[in-house]
């Protein structure tokens, strides 16, 4: 483990990132913050109700934020993926620490509203034979598989491809997400959002792009976050990180 | 971009064009398996089998539900050529109304009467408050 440890620190710069994140993190953390607070009071309160839903539409404020951004956290995971097994930079593993626990807690979240507004909406909370749900489902499972993965492996360097190889080989899954609408029949509507055209009053989207642009915020932050705190946890015998607890005013 | 990385990008193109390439096979393999019901048109041509649970899905035609109590009988319909009737005994969900997708679960008789154990309603991708329902839909 020493000598992996010894290489690593001569690669990249965690301690340029380190410093220099850190008005980004604090950047990201308010946006979210006011971003969000005030999409969701919008929409779940100002917003008018669905004409056929009623109250329970509003809903689509807190499942349509999460499951975009629990996918586009797994594009990221597939691109740090690349950047680690074709570069080897070790920032690109550290990406990956992070994203994983948000990425499936978000997918997590959008399961669970998406049931939540199945019930009263469709008139069940899960159907195994839709493949939008079922696609979901597997997104969860690889966030699932790609924790475990690094758990299993004891050698930090080895379970790093090995999880890099994983976020890509289920980068396939993605697509199928989102065109699962319109390949096959399913009990999940199409897309409201297109190029094309946009199904919804700008009253009732524009506070769910406050939140779609929050949560957004949000993935920065805790991605940055993380990061730093992992950046920190893999440094803790160099000297600036000593330095760094030492006087922690000094950054 | 120096030979090794060169190579490892080449590689990593192969594993992600492999994983796209299986499960692309087993899709296009499990085919319409992957589809959630038949189609009105499915029903009436008979392609749909009629020993076996399955599902079947429409629009309900306007002015074609009837009600006696829980027992309720509804036409599905494409809004074109194919139609079938469906009988369901229990509750419906609430967005259940007439010109509205529906998902019904069940068997499909001899006679051509499609007997449902459940009813599913599929709610379309528009949205829009209560005071513009009345106007067009934007297309």
């Amino acid at each position: 483990m020493g000598w992996i440890t010894t290489t690593w620190h001569r690669l990249g710069s965690p301690r340029w990132f380190y410093g220099m994140m850190a008005p980004w993190q604090t950047g990201f953390g308010i946006a979210a913050l006011v971003l969000l607070a005030v999409g969701s009071v919008w929409g779940l309160v100002w917003a008018p109700a669905d004409y056929q839903q009623g109250d329970s539409f509003r809903i689509i404020y807190i499942h349509v934020p999460t499951v975009i951004v629990a996918q586009s956290a797994y594009m990221t995971l597939g691109a740090a993926g690349l950047v680690l097994l074709v570069w080897r930079m070790k920032m690109a593993d550290v990406a990956m620490v992070a994203i994983v626990p948000f990425g499936m807690a978000m997918t997590a979240l959008g399961l669970f509203t998406g049931a939540v507004w199945g019930r009263p909406t469709w008139g069940t909370w899960w159907e195994w034979t839709d493949a939008r749900l079922v696609s979901t489902l597997i997104l969860l499972f690889l966030y699932f598989g790609l924790h475990a993965l690094r758990q299993a492996i004891p050698a930090a360097e080895s379970a790093a491809r090995a999880c890099a190889v994983l976020a890509i080989a289920g980068l396939v899954n993605i697509p199928i997400i989102k065109y699962s609408v319109e390949w096959w029949t399913t009990l999940h509507q199409g897309s409201t959002f297109s190029m094309r055209r946009i199904n919804m009053p700008a009253v009732m989207y524009l506070p769910l792009l406050v939140n779609v642009i929050g949560m957004y915020c949000l993935f920065g932050y805790v991605m940055i976050a993380r990061m730093r705190t992992e950046i920190l946890r893999r440094e803790r015998d160099t000297s600036w990180v000593v330095e760094l607890v030492r006087r922690p005013d000094v950054r | 971009m120096n030979p090794t990385r060169k190579r490892r990008l080449y590689l990593v193109l192969a594993l992600a064009l492999g994983s796209a390439l299986v499960i692309g096979l087993v899709l296009l393999g499990l085919g319409k398996n992957v589809n959630m019901f038949y189609l009105p048109g499915q029903i009436t041509s008979g392609e749909a089998p009629h020993d076996r649970n399955i599902r079947a899905g429409g629009m309900v035609l306007e002015g074609s539900w009837q009600r006696r109590q829980l027992l309720s009988t509804f036409v599905l319909t494409d809004r074109q050529a194919a139609q079938f009737t469906v009988q369901y005994e229990g509750i419906l969900p609430d967005l259940f109304r007439e010109g509205q997708g529906v998902i019904v679960e069940g068997r499909l008789g001899d006679d051509g009467v499609f007997v449902a154990r459940e009813v599913l309603a599929k709610h379309d991708e528009n949205y829009m408050p209560p005071e513009l329902a009345g106007m067009e839909r934007p297309q």
